[in-house]
């Protein structure tokens, strides 16, 4: 069978799952939410065949799994959020257009990823620029103690969720080139690997932005994600774990000193370590988030069951659609469904990895992994918020969270994995020319 | 390069294996803990998702419904139509501030709360669960005439059918709308004169000379006295080593219990308390229902014991050092509630057979059906028919010529007894309690007023006879 024929079986599940969860969610709520919920379904369906269609005519030998995986993970969320309230399930709809058009249009423009190399600094500003943007005066919106929102008129936007495609692309592209080189130039002091200064640097000031990160935009995830991703990249691109090990004991040791210092990082410290001293003030969210998933149970109340809309237009978890959805999830589909979101992460994971080690060129194998590494992560930050593995920060899940800019963001993610996938999966006479630096 | 990938995606299994790990800790091991977690609204919440079941009037009025709010998922709040008139008895069911009274204590029948089976056939068969409703024994019109004869004054007023021990009407002033328990908790909690409170069956107030009743019965019933008996009224006496006063410093001189009683005379009953003994007296409160918290349908920690309370709080008994002659009229440090009193009454009334008071007598399903019913039952012999006949007869002589005139009525014999605990200068606890018709009783009352100038036989006595008359004469009776 051809990787797109894969593909189009991938999809399958997705239309099951698709049609019984808005079935589901219409039985369970028929006095809220019209009959056309199976309409939505039919919709859904037919935009991802349009994009199955897209990959068979321009990719057609990337890795078949990932984008059926995507849509598997948005099927959920769009079904949660449609259960939460069907207007902002049909303007998540919305954004899936968008991101749809976004996708086509990063790989009919891009065509070859390793085209970015060329551009990595003029990437690198515009990353970092786009982590300034919440904190211009006008402009940016604070949202929960965190700058992660801009406002810009009627349209506003999470930057961090495209910065961190940028960061990763330069990160990719710089590591790519110097990576060896730190190693070779490095000394070896007690069986310890030094880089030199001058190639010790770049890490530092990664290291440097993000913990600027941490007190200035006030995001310890977002902080958490980015960094993370750096060390990922790091580690591939050299494979010296006293870089990683470096790495940690520099963000551990910062992190430790702003929790201290800086009383919004503390806060949610203190929080994440006793959310019953204020359950009802600051400890609200994780808290209502522990609640619905014991709620949830084993196999959860059912989609469209769980108390989560109160009248008076409370909702418990509050922010079921964005930040908590996980927790909602646990509600509704209990630990089984919601271990089978984590795995159908993993498994998304696991095909990007694999992405990595079958490319052949060391920027589109930097490149993959680190994208991967950043979704992966994202993912874990905020499902580790949720269920108190780490402090609760306010990231989306990736194409399950309500949020156009994360839905649109990750459509580009896939793209370039895909793309870097069709270079390394084409027979060689399919391939475009390795572009000349 | 690639291993270097394969040890990353190991990090990235190991990663996502620890949030399956949380996710099953709170999902399943920890989900009862969290589940009874004090800041965990849900369970409240859920139930108020379920239909409670109506709260009704013995005349069939309807004393609480529900209101839907939201559509899905629909909640319910409670409406209370009659508003203060039955606040008390009814209490209040709220999210906000939980609930109390009769809403608390049928909780289960309201809620239709049924065991796992039930519920699952239920769940199978595609029905919502539904709440049962409550017949209570109130008498609205009761209710209403006792509550415009305490016309704001703080005070309380409890009627009993005596053969059955259902409650007619059970009145404490101020009272509250429950309805406004939502807005005004916190107002309502600091007003003055405290409407929370259910004086009927929270206050301990000094029963004052309707005590006398229990002491003749103590007299009578122990064969050592008759209605005869002569004892010295002379004013004032020696009772527990302290001389005390009849009302006005009369001086009766000898005179038989019978006219000792309808005249209230303290020094005759002091001394038949401390002949009869701290053993005896106690013995017969106790038959009465002193000393413990009284059998009724109403939440246990929302009620309270009558009898002697040391300072701290605590009950004492007979081999406590107590001036049991100044019990014997009323006063040490005795403090009862009116149900209490009103459960004299009608033990009296009932041929000294004291039947277990209850509010509610039968719940009934959304169809119709009784799922429960409360049958009367005696809940103690408190002295022998005989001794209960004489006691009538006494009684009824208070209210013909004594100091109970105030509650007689036209063609219905009235027995009773009235009380006045002086509790400060010129501020009295004025008390009725009585029964009618004498020959074959349908109402034992007991009508109270805190802190006012008056006496129990101008003050509490016209209360207790509008109560009996609207019981006697109106379709309720």
């Amino acid at each position: 069978m051809t990787a797109r024929n894969r593909e189009l079986m991938g999809l399958i599940p997705v239309s099951l799952l698709v049609t019984a969860g808005f079935t589901a969610v219409f039985a369970a709520q028929q006095t809220q939410v019209g009959n056309a919920s199976l309409v939505y379904g039919a919709i859904f369906l037919g935009l991802c065949l349009a994009v199955h269609i897209f990959i068979r005519a321009t990719l057609t030998h990337a890795d078949p799994y990932l984008f059926p995986l995507c849509a598997l993970l948005a099927a959920i969320g769009l079904v949660i959020i449609y259960r939460i309230d069907d207007t902002l399930a049909r303007q998540q709809a919305g954004w899936f257009v968008a991101g749809i058009v976004l996708f086509a249009l990063t790989i009919l423009l891009l065509r070859d990823v390793r085209v970015l190399e060329r551009y990595r600094y003029i990437i690198a500003a515009i990353g970092i620029g786009l982590l300034m943007l919440p904190r211009l005066p006008g402009i940016g919106a604070q949202v929960n103690g965190a700058y992660l929102g801009v406002d810009i008129g009627p349209l506003s936007f999470q930057p961090t969720e495209f910065a961190k495609l940028c960061i990763v692309i330069f990160l990719a592209s710089y590591l790519n080139e110097r990576g060896e080189a730190m190693v070779a130039a490095s000394r070896r002091v007690l069986g310890v690997t030094i880089p030199r200064l001058k190639h010790f640097g770049p890490l530092l000031v990664v290291w440097g932005a993000s913990m600027f990160m941490l007190v200035f935009i006030r995001d310890l995830g977002s902080s958490l994600m980015f960094f993370g991703a750096f060390l990922a990249v790091l580690y591939v691109a050299t494979g010296r774990a006293s870089f990683v090990v470096a790495g940690l004991t520099l963000f551990a040791a910062g992190a430790w000193f702003f929790a201290h210092t800086v009383s919004h990082v503390q806060e949610r410290i203190d929080i994440w370590l006793d959310p019953w001293k204020d359950a009802d003030g600051s400890g609200f969210q994780i808290a209502q988030s522990l609640f619905s998933q014991a709620d949830g149970g084993l196999f959860g109340e059912g989609l469209g069951n769980a108390l989560l809309n109160l009248p008076g237009g409370a909702q418990i978890p509050p922010a079921p659609d964005t930040d908590l959805i996980y927790a909602v999830i646990a509600n509704e589909l209990g630990l089984f469904g919601a271990a089978g979101v984590v795995l159908a992460y993993l498994l998304f994971a696991e095909r990007g990895f694999r992405v990595a080690v079958l490319s052949e060129d060391g920027f589109s194998k930097l490149l993959a992994a680190g994208l991967t590494a950043v979704f992966a992560l994202q993912a874990f930050v905020i499902v580790g918020g949720v269920t108190r593995v780490i402090p609760l920060t306010g990231v989306t899940l990736p194409f399950v969270s309500y949020g156009g800019s994360s839905i649109v963001a990750n459509f580009v993610l896939l793209a370039l994995l895909l793309m870097v996938s069709e270079q390394a999966r084409a027979p060689r006479a399919w391939r475009s020319p390795v572009v000349e630096r | 390069m690639n291993a270097r990938i394969r040890n990353l995606f190991g990090l990235v299994t190991a990663l996502f294996t620890l949030l399956i790990a949380f996710t099953t800790y709170w999902a399943v091991f920890e989900a009862d803990e969290l589940e009874a977690n004090r800041a965990n609204k849900r369970p409240l919440l859920e139930e108020q998702q379920i239909r409670r079941g109506l709260i009704v009037a013995r005349d069939g009025r309807v004393l609480v419904r529900n209101r839907a709010v939201g559509e899905s998922p629909r909640f319910y709040e409670r409406i209370y139509p009659a508003g203060a008139l039955f606040g008390h008895p009814v209490g209040y069911s709220f999210v906000e501030r939980g609930r109390v009274a009769l809403e608390r204590e049928y909780n289960d029948d309201l809620t239709g709360k049924q065991d796992e089976f039930e519920s699952l056939l239920d769940e199978v068969r595609g029905r919502e669960r539904e709440g049962n409703d409550v017949f209570t024994t109130l008498d609205p019109q009761a209710q209403q005439v006792a509550r415009d004869g305490l016309a704001g004054r703080v005070g309380a007023v409890v009627a009993i059918e005596p053969q059955s021990g259902r409650i007619r009407a059970l009145v404490s002033i101020p009272s509250y709308d429950p309805n406004e328990i939502p807005r005004r908790f916190g107002d309502l909690r600091r007003a003055p004169g405290s409407p929370l409170l259910d004086r009927t069956v929270q206050s301990g107030y000094p029963p004052g000379s309707t005590m006398k009743v229990v002491t003749a019965t103590a007299a009578l019933d122990s064969g050592k006295f008759n209605p005869n008996s002569v004892v010295d009224g002379k004013s004032p006496k020696r009772i527990g080593g302290v001389p005390l006063s009849n009302f006005g410093n009369e001086d009766f001189g000898p005179i038989t219990l019978t006219t000792a009683l309808t005249n209230s005379v303290n020094t005759v009953w002091g001394e038949v308390g401390e002949k009869l003994g701290k053993r005896t007296m106690f013995d017969y409160m106790r038959r009465y229902g002193f000393d413990r918290k009284p059998l009724i349908d109403l939440p246990n920690d929302e009620i309270r014991a009558s009898g002697v309370y040391a300072r701290n709080g605590r009950l004492l008994s007979a081999s406590d050092a107590i001036d049991i002659g100044r019990v014997a009229i009323g006063q040490e440090r005795l403090q009862v509630t009116p149900l209490q009193m009103a459960l004299v009454a009608s033990g009296v009334a009932n041929g000294g057979s004291l039947m277990r008071p209850h509010l509610v007598d039968r719940v009934k399903d959304r169809d119709g059906r009784t799922v429960r019913e409360v049958k009367p039952s005696e809940q103690n012999r408190v002295m022998k028919e005989s001794t209960a006949a004489q006691l009538g007869a006494m009684m009824a002589n208070v209210v013909e010529e004594g100091t109970g005139t105030a509650a007689a009525l036209q063609g219905i014999s009235v027995a009773g007894k009235t009380g006045t605990a002086e509790v400060g200068t010129v501020i009295n606890q004025a008390w009725f309690i009585g029964f009618a018709p004498v020959g074959n009783p349908r109402v034992a009352v007991a009508a109270t007023v805190e802190r006012t100038t008056g006496q129990g036989g101008t003050v509490a006595a016209p209360i207790a006879k509008s109560v009996m008359e609207t019981l006697l004469r109106g379709n309720g009776g």
